[in-house]
């Protein structure tokens, strides 16, 4: 019974950091509608922060103060990235919004390194707290009655606000319905400012307060993230008591999974979740999505358009060239290209959900990971040859899209982009905390292609062959019926319906097609490297995809093949430096707010530029 | 001779009953409008026959085939066609496109691969095209046509599967006065040509009268009236429910006699057009 009383104890502690997160999270969400995947970092800031903090200002006050001063730290740093990142973007599609977020992760990580360094802090205990509390023959630390204590305190305080308060009634109200409070006359820039600095400032003290029992480290921002989805989708987007609630029942479920079953703990939170969405798609307590509710969706993209006879010959001149890199190129190159053919492919299979069918998937790195890690398997276990692990990592990694996405498509925008991100987090949890079978963190090492093909030139003729087979085949299937559906279903899934068309059956075909796709590019991957580690299927990796997709541009066919080339290169150069993530995270943002259009968007405004004199009599008219 | 039969229809949210015991018939080339003032339970009740809210009580039959219960796309492959009240179009596509979408639907050709969708079904999209003379900007996206243009549009993609019913919810409103006329005028003409059943709600009285061969007046959910042109017209009860006052009334009567003189003309510069 005792024991049962300090587990429920110890769970309702661990919420606190949760509640706080995912409540700053839900705040911004409900009014801004831009979800703020960058409130991990918040997170992460408000410890480290609060850690100097408690070192400058001693005894019980000081750790008070310290953990108070922290929120109000981290709500400026929130205040600054709403104005100087998200202010000039609200009016823009919401990818652009949860990519720019995605940028000012990697600047945060990168100042945290920069300003704290690599090690881990280890938090001060807090003065007062530093005992035990004996509940029956168990040991309860004392700091978790104070945790405890904390969130009904905010959840209370949130309350008094959102209830009780003008202020409070405000932003319920602009959570409803944003024209009509601006329509009141209520400055929504000040508004959308005010809930920012809030919900950041939440996040701080979530950090903050958590210091005793967990200290601060730099990974801590991608790993609040998940578990904060959850919590999100579970309890309902918007909702605070949903935050709560929720927050509560996956933390209980850990605290007693660890006792049950030790090896699952990461994956239970997310079966739940599965389970909550199959009854309740928009959460306990949340509101079904309405329609138009998020940001725009931007100006509608043009026709397809069958290939010219210009570009056919462009295309063949690039393949013939790619084909001839052998006889100059040396072996630094074809290593080069071959890794900018498998971001290609990775990046196109992305763009076919993303782009045709308006499903943004923040969780790609899941298949592509996936066909690795089957292809790995398959050598490692059965003693297949490569050309059967390559045949079966797509087969695999379709496979595991079909039921990911069975969850996935029931849900569109942003619960979309949230449950695709957690199910890759499954799947990544999976591989590092299944060390037995996976190797866990060390990996799988010793995946070599066959003989015939081991060779780096003839390893970079079947990259070529297979990477450029794939994308052709990504690229053929736009101009299908299905392809047409796809576009369809994103263009008016109310036209879909009403001409008899299956919108979420088209929706998870595509899912898998692209799962089957990224599962290639995954395979072709791991022979390349001779090694698979969890980190191909870590949030990075599925961010990787979608930077390329923006930086190519969204709304064009060719996009992921001029941004998988940039961003490959890129990346290799800007890696040689310390702080590249920065410089990375920099140029996200400014591409965000600079080139909506992405580098194709720029090369169409050069050539409209220069050869501008007729002009399309249809633009015009419009 | 009516194909279409609904029979009973009843909905109610929380208390208040939205639609109760709605019945009615329809004939084949029949224009049939359904009026009354707001919150009447128009809406309510194109969203029932269309399978997009579930009736508490009911029938509605096609054919002798129930269609309480289907989903919207088995509604939609029974024969049934509908417009919306704001344009549901593939802003990324042609108008012909768009058109061809839904052929390659109705020929259940979504899931194959091959012949690109912009090759299929070509004669025939233009077909409907020329239908509603639409034809000359086929190849033009329907992101930038004018509104009267989509709403032609969307009439094309709803005759699409040859329907034996089509369901128009407000199809003139957001149009100009010109444009009204002329598009209900083609609607009439394609009734009385495919024989289709044309269940319609209108809030604009001038484009009910013009052209609906029968009118159905619904008031706080129940049938008041039901009846030709004329009989509704003359009906006190809808007189007094509907207008709100017998003056309203017969201002409303002399400003349709001249507005008729309107649409002959706007007819005639539609055929020159």
């Amino acid at each position: 019974m005792d024991f049962f009383v300090v587990q429920i104890l110890t769970g309702l502690s661990n919420a606190a950091a949760l509640f706080l997160v995912a409540s700053g999270l839900s705040i911004i969400f409900g009014v801004t509608r831009v979800v703020n995947f960058s409130h991990g970092s918040f997170y992460m800031l408000g410890a480290f922060i609060g850690y100097s903090l408690m070192t400058v200002l001693p005894g019980f006050i000081g750790f008070w103060a310290s953990i108070l001063l922290a929120g109000v730290a981290v709500g400026v740093i929130g205040l600054i990235v709403e104005m100087g990142v998200l202010r000039p973007i609200y009016k823009s599609p919401e990818l652009f919004q949860l990519v720019a977020t995605f940028g000012v992760i990697l600047v945060i990580q990168d100042l945290t390194l920069l300003i704290w360094g690599p090690d881990d802090l280890i938090g001060k205990r807090s003065p007062g707290f530093e005992g035990v509390v004996k509940i029956g023959d168990q040991l309860l630390p004392s700091y978790d009655l104070v945790l405890i204590f904390l969130s009904f305190l905010v959840l209370g305080g949130l309350w008094f606000l959102f209830n009780k308060t003008r202020v409070g009634i405000l932003v319920r109200a602009a959570t409803q319905d944003r024209e009509m409070v601006g329509a009141l006359g209520v400055n929504q820039s000040w508004l959308f400012s005010g809930v920012f600095f809030l919900g950041s400032a939440l996040a701080g003290i979530g950090g903050a307060a958590q210091l005793p029992k967990g200290g601060a480290d730099l990974l801590m921002d991608f790993n609040i993230l998940a578990p904060v989805f959850v919590v999100v989708v579970i309890g309902g987007m918007g909702s605070i008591p949903g935050a709560f609630v929720a927050a509560l029942i996956i933390s209980e479920l850990n605290v007693f999974g660890v006792q049950l079953l030790p090896q699952s703990t990461l994956v239970l939170m997310f079966v739940v979740m599965a389970v909550v969405l199959i009854f309740r798609p928009w959460g306990l307590f949340g509101r079904p999505e309405t329609l138009g509710s998020h940001g725009s969706q931007g100006p509608p993209e043009a026709p397809l358009r069958a290939f010219s006879g210009r570009l056919w010959l462009a295309l063949a001149a690039a393949a013939i060239a790619l084909t001839a890199v052998p006889l100059f190129g040396g072996t630094f190159l074809q290593v080069l290209l071959a890794d900018v053919i498998i971001a290609c492919l990775f990046a196109t299979s992305l763009h076919f959900i993303l782009g045709l069918g308006g499903l943004v998937s923040f969780g790609h790195a899941a298949t592509f990971g996936g066909g690795a890690y089957a292809a790995a398997l398959l050598v490692q276990y059965a003693e297949a040859p490569m050309e059967m692990a390559m045949l079966f990592a797509p087969l695999a990694a379709g496979l595991l899209a079909l039921v990911i996405g069975w969850f996935c498509v029931r849900l569109s925008g942003v619960y979309f982009a949230m449950l695709t991100l957690a199910f890759a987090q499954v799947v990544w949890s999976v591989a590092f905390q299944w060390g037995d079978v996976t190797g866990g963190d060390d990996g799988i090492l010793g995946i070599w292609p066959s003989a015939w093909a081991s060779g780096t030139t003839a390893y970079y003729y079947l990259v070529l062959t297979l990477g450029l087979g794939g994308i052709a085949t990504l690229l053929f299937m736009a101009y299908t019926p299905f392809g047409y559906a796809l576009r369809g279903g994103r263009d008016s899934a109310l036209r879909s319906e009403a001409i008899g068309i299956n919108v979420r059956l088209v929706q998870w075909s595509a899912f898998i097609f692209a799962g089957f796709m990224s599962g290639l590019a995954g395979a072709l991957f791991v022979f390349a490297k001779g090694s698979i580690f969890p980190t191909e299927l870590e949030i990075a990796r599925s961010f990787d995809a979608l930077i390329i997709v923006f930086l190519g541009g969204v709304q064009s066919l060719f996009g992921p093949l001029a941004g998988g080339v940039v961003f490959t290169l890129l990346q290799d150069w800007l890696s040689r430096f310390e702080y590249w993530r920065l410089f990375l995270g920099l140029m996200i943002i400014g591409i965000v707010i600079l080139l909506p259009n992405g580098l194709v968007g720029v090369g169409q405004w050069v050539r409209n530029r220069l050869g501008a004199a007729p002009g399309k009599p249809e633009e015009e008219a419009a | 001779m009516s194909f279409l039969e609904v029979r009973g229809l009843t909905k109610s949210f929380g208390g208040v009953n939205a639609v109760n015991a709605v019945s009615l018939d329809l004939k084949e080339g029949e224009l049939l409008a359904l009026i009354g003032p707001n919150g009447a339970g128009k809406t309510t009740c194109f969203n029932m026959l269309y399978g997009q809210l579930k009736p508490d009580e009911g029938s509605v039959k096609l054919n002798g085939r129930e269609l309480i219960g289907q989903t919207p796309r088995k509604i939609w492959r029974m024969g049934v066609g509908r417009t919306f009240q704001i344009t549901a179009t593939y802003a990324s596509m042609t108008v012909m496109e768009n058109v061809q979408m839904a052929l390659i639907s109705h020929h259940r050709g979504i899931f194959s691969v091959w012949p690109p969708a912009s090759r299929r079904h070509r004669p025939e999209a233009h077909a409907l095209l020329e239908l509603v003379g639409m034809e000359s900007q086929a190849e033009r996206a329907a992101s930038v046509l004018a509104y009267g243009d989509l709403k032609r549009l969307e009439l094309a993609i709803a005759l699409a599967h040859s329907p034996r019913l089509l369901l128009m919810d407000e199809p003139t409103a957001g149009m100009a006065p010109k444009e009204r006329v002329g598009l209900m005028q083609l609607t009439a003409d394609i009734v009385k040509e495919r024989k289709i059943g044309v269940l319609f709600t209108e809030h604009d009285m001038d484009v009910v009268f013009a052209h609906a061969h029968r009118v159905l007046v619904l008031n706080r959910g129940e049938i008041l009236a039901d009846g030709s042109v004329d009989e509704v017209r003359a009906n006190p009860r809808v007189q007094e429910v509907y207008l709100g006052g017998g003056s309203t009334f017969g201002e409303q009567e002399d400003a349709d006699t001249g507005q008729s003189a309107d649409g002959s003309v706007d007819k005639e510069g539609l055929a020159n057009a």
